[in-house]
């Protein structure tokens, strides 16, 4: 915990200098006319960031905010599994939406979840799996007039389309 | 008197079949959320914000103002049976609440907590209706210095009142402004902060992004770890027979109800406040109040009402100075507030001249939600244990995938979608480390608003900071604002200073 709450620290301390740099792309002063520059504001702020970062580290070595003094792990070994089953899933779907479409990727994303983390009966994950996407079609592409990305299977809904809208 | 002409039209908006339906809804959704081991209503409204674009805005807002009190109807109902608070408002319900269900009195917990949510929702839903209208015309009157001074007091209550780490909270509220500052320039329509010149960065960072980021994704990782455990749920039987003695028998607790109620409702209006530490305070006062504190804690019905008023009072309370003055006072109204920019209104007291229908509509369903989810809740408890017997790996997936179909709605750009993920996980990260978040989420929806009336501001005072001290109003409020910012650091160095004469 002590090592992640100085290494968040200095993260954000890197992330704050990034933005002040990049803010004075625009006039950070004063304008004469139109009062502060257009980069003046994210610059304070992205200043103030710093400024935190440098109390928050401050804090971290005189050990006086809890997580600075706390000797539990950051992630448990089991947490940290969990964690990278979940984000890393996650991911995984998202970029398959890019190639495959969000029809494809969101069952293979619920059949995985269900199937192997939850070890569900194939019946019930089989019918999740089907139900929600022609859900998410009705509601977003129909109802709202969405269209969501489908990546290669573009073509297959052309049917759909014709029937549809 | 003209008040209630207003309510009288309200209702005649809230109840148009398609409003109350949302109504209806709203709340079901909300009992639901709430009732779900860690979601409460900031999640509910986050998620499901992106799908209400279905409906014109009166009933978008009034279906998520439907949710909003649901959901606190709901969080009480795992707190009583699972011992763990369906959302954080409900902390307070679980220390007489679980005692009683375990006691076998879980029957009595429930009913007395739905009754005291009707009462907290009631008082507090009246108290709104007479005190918006003159907030509002007050606020006419206000500029942008004295908006700005609202808004500095609005971020100054999270370090003063807040509770958590002051430069992290600072450091949180810093970075949900800068990240509003993404995108084009207001005044010079120049390019500004496009991270590795990616065309995404150009339309701005959408607040639903970092919303649903850290309350849908971030949410979900925290949930999954901290649940790990079996859960237990305690076996209810309710009839209408119970039900009826069960609020017989709350006739001795009408005055925690009622200190609940008043108490919620003007710790709500606060924005760093809103309805978990009013709960909370709401149970302490509770507590010194009663003839008999000791049986706090082991299972006495009070503890369980005084919290349930409060928390439904507080949301209501939350939603007086979004729409009167355009500044949240919860993480759940901030996110309704920048709905509302994406419905095409504009929030602040120009809503009561110029949105009549919207505002009093809205009123008149609050009064309506609150008699839906009570009857809701009472007539469906057994469907809500279900909810608390669904596993996560069934519901997890689900939600995730309504974060991303969500997050990809509103700007239809897989940029954003990305951008929700990384918000998500680091938000998951950060708040292991105790960064609190919601001040992130309401200064990104600010944002946009602060800068542009700081320049005014400016402008108007040719570059003098004064202006803020200048003007009566805007004066006071920077007043009030910058003790609210000092306080922490007064009570810091006094203990610097006693520290020496006690060692």
């Amino acid at each position: 915990m002590r090592v992640a709450e100085f290494v968040m620290a200095i993260c954000l301390a890197v992330f704050s200098v990034a933005i002040m740099w990049m803010s004075t792309d625009l006039p950070i002063g004063w304008i004469k006319g139109s009062g502060p520059g257009g980069g003046a504001f994210p610059f304070w702020l992205s200043a103030g960031m710093l400024v935190c970062c440098a109390w928050i580290i401050l804090r971290w070595y005189r050990r006086t905010s809890p997580p600075a003094r706390s000797t539990e792990p950051f992630m448990t070994e089991h947490g940290f599994k969990l964690f990278l089953i979940g984000a890393g899933s996650l991911t995984v779907m998202i970029g398959a939406i890019h190639f495959v479409g969000v029809y494809v990727a969101v069952p293979l994303f619920l059949l995985f979840y269900m199937r192997v983390l939850g070890r569900h009966s194939w019946l019930l994950c089989a019918a999740v799996a089907i139900v929600t996407p022609v859900v998410i079609f009705f509601f977003f592409e129909i109802a709202l007039t969405i269209t969501l990305p489908k990546g290669v299977t573009e073509p297959a809904f052309y049917p759909l389309y014709d029937i549809f809208l | 008197m003209e008040t209630l002409h207003f309510l009288t039209d309200g209702f005649l908006v809230a109840f148009q079949p398609l409003n109350l339906m949302l109504v209806v809804l709203g709340c079901v959704a909300g009992l639901f959320i709430g009732a779900m081991p860690g979601l409460g209503s900031v999640n509910g409204v986050a998620i499901l914000l992106p799908m209400t674009f279905l409906v014109p805005p009166t009933g978008a807002i009034i279906f998520l103002a439907a949710l909003y009190y649901g959901a606190m109807y709901g969080g009480a109902i795992s707190s009583i049976m699972l011992g763990i608070p369906g959302a954080s408002t409900a902390v307070a319900t679980t220390f007489d609440g679980r005692p009683l269900a375990l006691q076998g009195k879980a029957d009595r917990a429930l009913v007395a907590a739905a009754t005291a949510s009707f009462v907290g929702g009631t008082i507090s839903v009246v108290l709104f209706t007479f005190f918006a209208p003159p907030l509002a015309d007050a606020a006419l009157a206000f500029g942008p210095p004295e908006e700005f001074a609202l808004m500095l007091l609005a971020f100054a209550t999270f370090i003063g009142l807040g509770g958590d780490d002051i430069p992290k909270t600072f450091f949180s509220i810093f970075i949900g402004l800068v990240l509003s500052t993404v995108g084009l320039d207001i005044v010079s329509g120049k390019p500004r902060l496009i991270f590795f010149d990616l065309p995404g960065f150009y339309h701005g960072i959408n607040f639903l992004v970092l919303a649903i980021g850290i309350y849908g994704i971030g949410e979900m990782l925290w949930v999954i770890e901290h649940t790990k455990g079996k859960m237990i749920v305690t076996a209810a039987k309710i009839s209408v027979h119970g039900i009826l003695t069960a609020i017989g028998e709350l006739k001795g607790s009408i005055k925690p109800m009622l200190m609940g109620s008043f108490l919620g409702y003007f710790v709500g209006i606060l924005p760093a406040a809103g309805a978990t530490p009013g709960s909370l305070m709401a149970y302490g006062v509770a507590k010194t109040m009663s003839k008999d504190p000791d049986s706090f804690g082991k299972g006495n019905v009070d503890g369980v009402v005084a919290p349930e008023a409060a928390n439904n009072a507080a949301s209501t309370g939350s939603m007086l100075p979004m729409l009167t003055l355009g500044i949240p006072g919860s993480p759940t109204t901030a996110i309704l507030l920048g709905g509302m920019v994406i419905w095409g209104l504009e929030p602040g007291p120009m809503l009561f001249v110029n949105e009549k229908e919207f505002v009093w509509g809205l009123i008149a369903s609050l009064y309506a939600a609150n008699l839906f989810a009570l009857l809701i809740n009472l007539a469906f408890i057994p469907a809500f244990l279900m909810v608390l017997r669904l596993p996560f790996t069934i519901l997890a997936p689900i939600i995730y995938i309504l974060c991303v179909v969500g997050g990809y709605a509103p700007t239809q750009d897989m940029h954003d979608v990305w951008l929700m993920l990384i918000f998500g996980v680091v938000g998951y990260l950060m708040r292991k480390l105790d960064y609190p978040l919601a001040p992130a989420v309401l200064a990104i929806v600010l944002g946009p608003l602060a800068e542009a009336s700081v320049r005014q501001s400016l402008i108007m005072s040719h570059g003098s900071m004064l202006v803020f001290f200048e003007r009566p109003i805007s004066a006071v409020i920077t007043l009030a604002a910058l003790a609210l910012l000092l306080a922490p650091l007064l009570k810091f160095v006094r203990r610097g200073a006693a520290r020496p004469a006690a060692g």
